[in-house]
């Protein structure tokens, strides 16, 4: 059951030579409640900031499009690049902190809950500036709402205009909406994107395995037209949109004209049905625990979502008391992000260090390794995320990517490298394998004998 | 970047070109496989759902223009390659390949997924290339089914190590995974002492033994001293090529160096095409990547290779007949696929046409296939192998009725 060691591992972000390791189980799930620490220290403009950037850039280029040719225009192009120039480096920040959070916390759960909750809805920017938005999305979408229930959670991220961007809602519009006729009149005819609703039943809630039809999306994608944004990038529910009517969706009329609550009605009993509670619980098992979870875990998880219709805290806690949950030998990977992560936690990188770093420099100490390994900064393929099995990850180039990477980046982030040997007990604790102790020992030179550590089996495993 | 390949593959490998394929969004790795004979087989897996009806377009289908004002319109000065059907104009560099008879599209296809309309298992199914999903994890790829059957190809190929993500080249026979943008160094000490710590996971170590066999043959050239500096240098070097772009070009060139040589199948991907927006933007890109794709490999094949190839380019579903509210289409079913090669019998569409007006579609929105898209694929692996049929109704595509030849292959 409860091991301290293994509950940072499995369920945190690595052992730091510096921060003691949860106590109890009780310890993981208060972090996941207490104040966030980490997001006060190394913050992330979240989204409500960083959407006046966006803004400011869009107008910004569109002024310099305009006056091209003019006077004005190279003054123009200085002010379009300035504000490129900033929100990049506001993203390096990003970028960064995200690193420093996973190395200073004392709340290690929370970190990969939020990871976690980020990948299940998956959301990215398209252009220019707001391809950065992806973190001040989840700062004020998600992060928030890693403790409560599950419909707070899916409706913060599903209404959120960068979702509503990426997936295409904001360009949906209901045939028989006051705007859709209109524009139907001016034969310039707009109409239905059903892509979010789609995604919504297929990855967010129920999961593709559930019983829901064609039917369903498409009365859903009806009753979603009216979600947008407006000019200035904040969240509308724009009724000339709006599809009239009722819908039905897996056998329940919703509407009509109920607009905003209506859809937060759909919302909440998508959250609460029984195969998104089987979906999620599910899915967790498999990011945290195994690519072939017990299936005792996962129905004690279903049932404790159930019991509370959705509390996350609940799935949560049926998780982490469940011995499934602590067989001692671990069996997933770490991402490449986890692994990169918790490689500097261990090496106990220096907050000085990382933020003197230069941006340019962390991109090829960081972010273009982390492409290497499979995988590019907050940029996955599709909604779906991160693919969650084992053998994604482990393949000859990614493999060999991460032992590229642990020969290299220690010494470039820290002024003195440890002591092999002790590296190796900061890393795995009283979980250290006799191999690597040796391996660590037998080394001809400190950045090999980290790199061992690092690449070892027993530090690659969560 | 997969690979199957003799051994001597293997010395050749760490020479090939910097190939950033692990970096890229739009494409995954090359997976390649030994045969015996002459005949090359390149499948192109075009994930995200291809608009079909976009890139063949049935101009001469009356309701063709009224189902989608905009983007029809948009080609109608496209170029036309029969007297019902006209090519996307981002596939012009083509053009000349329709001419020679080395380009050939098959419509209204499909695989025999329908209705939940999902990337993620759609592309799984087409891969699969079965009528259901089996569970994850006991899955199999039909190229892979059918490289058992080609006499000599299993003990040369029995060799590879590790594992591979296409799923279209995953099964019994080992496939692996390369991106020679990695150079490894590490001391002989360092080497041996990684693969003594390996042991205790038979996966990471398969992977990682493959690895170093593939960054520097038998770990010879992994292996030599350097310094701190150098180390970092070669690292950030590493970094600098991965951003660079053209990653669809570098995984051409590196197929077509493979199969000049003694690999005879190549597959892998290139992404793009979920257009649920702006269609008329949106696909010029993934064309375009898909054109040079396809020079390229022409080019550096030479024309004696060339002749003896074909290309499929396949997609996990068609899209909807009519364009969606954002000037793009969604998910459908029945769509197009693509093929090109010295081998192709060219210059000519494949499959019925099942006809646009409303009561000709699949469930009012998707085209009708009236074709399954595994029996192409059967029939050009039975014309580029001699295999008898029964392999591809039995055991590749098991159940499948591949009807009678369409004559694919010259």
């Amino acid at each position: 059951m409860f091991d301290p060691t293994l509950a940072e591992i499995r369920f945190g972000t690595g052992l730091s030579p510096k921060l003691s390791p949860p106590g109890s189980v009780r310890d993981l799930l208060d972090g996941v409640r207490v104040r966030d620490a980490m997001a006060r220290r190394f913050p992330i403009e979240p989204y409500d900031v960083f959407r006046h950037r966006i803004r400011a850039h869009m107008d910004a280029q569109k002024a310099y499009r305009q006056n091209r040719g003019k006077p004005e225009e190279q003054e123009l192009n200085e002010a379009r690049k300035q504000l490129r120039r900033s929100a990049n480096s506001a993203y390096g920040d990003f970028f960064r902190n995200a690193f420093l959070r996973r190395i200073h916390t004392e709340t290690g759960f929370r970190e990969r809950l939020s990871f976690f909750w980020q990948d299940h809805f998956t959301a990215r920017g398209r252009l220019q500036v707001a391809r950065n938005a992806t973190g001040p999305y989840v700062e004020e979408a998600i992060r928030p709402n890693l403790s409560g229930r599950f419909e707070d959670l899916l409706i913060a991220a599903v209404t959120h205009p960068l979702m509503l961007s990426y997936l295409d809602q904001n360009q949906s519009v209901g045939p028989n909406s006051r705007l859709g006729k209109r524009s139907a009149r001016r034969g310039n005819a707009k109409g239905l994107n059903e892509n979010l609703a789609r995604e919504v039943l297929e990855l967010h809630t129920l999961g593709v395995d559930a019983q829901y039809s064609q039917y369903d999306v498409r009365e859903l994608a009806e009753l979603f037209t009216g979600l947008t944004f407006k000019r200035d990038l904040t969240f509308q529910f724009k009724a000339a949109l709006a599809e009239p009517g009722a819908e039905t969706v897996l056998g329940k009329s919703y509407g009509p004209g109920g607009g905003l609550r209506e859809v937060k009605a759909v919302l909440r009993d998508l959250a609460r049905h029984p195969a998104t509670a089987k979906h999620l619980s599910k899915k967790l098992a498999l990011h945290f625990i195994s690519d072939q979870p017990d299936p005792a875990l996962i129905a004690s998880m279903e049932q404790a979502f159930l019991d509370s219709d959705g509390e996350l805290l609940s799935v949560y806690s049926a998780m982490l008391s469940h011995p499934a949950s602590w067989s001692p030998k671990s069996q997933k990977v770490k991402l490449p992000f986890d692994f990169m992560a918790s490689a500097l936690r261990a090496l106990n990188v220096d907050e000085k260090t990382l933020k003197n770093t230069r941006t340019r420099d962390l991109r090829n100490i960081l972010y273009v390794p982390m492409q290497i390994m499979g995988q590019p900064w907050e940029a996955p393929n599709g909604p779906d995320g991160w693919p969650e099995e084992n053998n994604y990850w482990i393949t000859p180039q990614f493999m060999a990517a991460r032992l590229q990477w642990a020969l290299a980046a220690p010494q470039a982030l820290r002024q003195t490298l440890p002591d092999p040997r002790d590296f190796a007990r900061a890393a795995l604790g009283d979980r250290l394998p006799k191999d690597v102790a040796f391996a660590a020992g037998a080394a001809e030179n400190r950045w090999e004998g980290i790199a061992l550590v690092l690449t070892s089996p027993a530090f690659q495993k969560q | 970047m997969s690979v199957i390949l003799p051994r001597r593959g293997f010395l050749k490998l760490s020479a090939a070109i910097g190939c950033s394929a692990a970096a890229s969004p739009l494409l995954t790795p090359v997976s390649l496989a030994s045969a015996p004979g002459e005949r090359r087989l390149i499948v192109i897996i075009l994930r995200g759902g291809m608009d079909g009806l976009d890139v063949l377009r049935p101009m001469g289908d009356r309701d063709f223009a009224s189902h989608r004002p905009n983007l029809a319109a948009s080609g109608r000065d496209g170029l036309r390659l029969t007297e019902f059907h006209g090519m996307h104009a981002a596939l012009k560099d083509l053009r000349p390949l329709w001419a020679d008879g080395d380009l050939a599209f098959v419509q209204a296809t499909s695989t025999p997924y329908r209705d939940k309309r999902s990337h993620f298992d759609g592309q799984d199914l087409l891969e699969a290339g079965t009528i259901d999903l089996a569970p994850m994890g006991r899955r199999t790829g039909w190229l892979n089914r059918m490289l058992p059957h080609l006499p000599g190809a299993e003990e040369r190929t029995a060799f590879a190590l590790g594992r591979e993500d296409m799923l279209l080249l995953t099964g019994e026979t080992p496939v692996s995974n390369w991106s020679p943008e990695v150079d490894l160094t590490l001391s002989s000490q360092g080497l041996r002492l990684l693969e003594l710590m390996m042991q205790s996971d038979p996966e990471m170590a398969a992977s990682m033994a493959e690895a170093i066999a593939l960054a520097g043959s038998d770990g010879d050239s992994v292996t030599f001293e350097m310094s701190e500096d150098a180390m970092m240098d070669e690292m950030m070097a590493d970094a600098k090529e991965a951003r660079k772009g053209k990653t669809h070009l570098k995984i051409a060139d590196f197929a077509a160096e493979q199969l000049r040589g003694e690999s005879r199948i190549a597959s892998f991907s290139v992404g793009g095409w979920d257009t649920h927006a702006n269609q008329q933007r949106a696909l010029n890109g993934p064309l375009e990547r898909l054109s040079e794709v396809i020079l390229r490999l022409k080019d550096q094949l030479g024309a004696r290779v060339w002749d003896q190839t074909s290309v499929l380019c396949m997609t996990e579903f068609g899209r909807t007949v009519r364009e969606n509210g954002t000037k793009g289409t969604d998910h459908g079913t029945g769509g197009t696929m693509i093929m090109a090669g010295g081998a192709i019998r060219g210059g000519r569409i494949y499959g019925e046409w099942p006809g646009l007006a409303e009561a000709d579609l699949y469930q009012r929105r998707d085209v009708m296939p009236t074709s399954d898209v595994r029996a192409w694929a059967a029939w050009a692996m039975h014309d580029s192998f001699g295999l008898p049929k029964s392999v591809f109704e039995n055991q590749v595509f098991a159940g499948l009725d591949m009807g009678s030849s369409p004559n694919l292959l010259l």
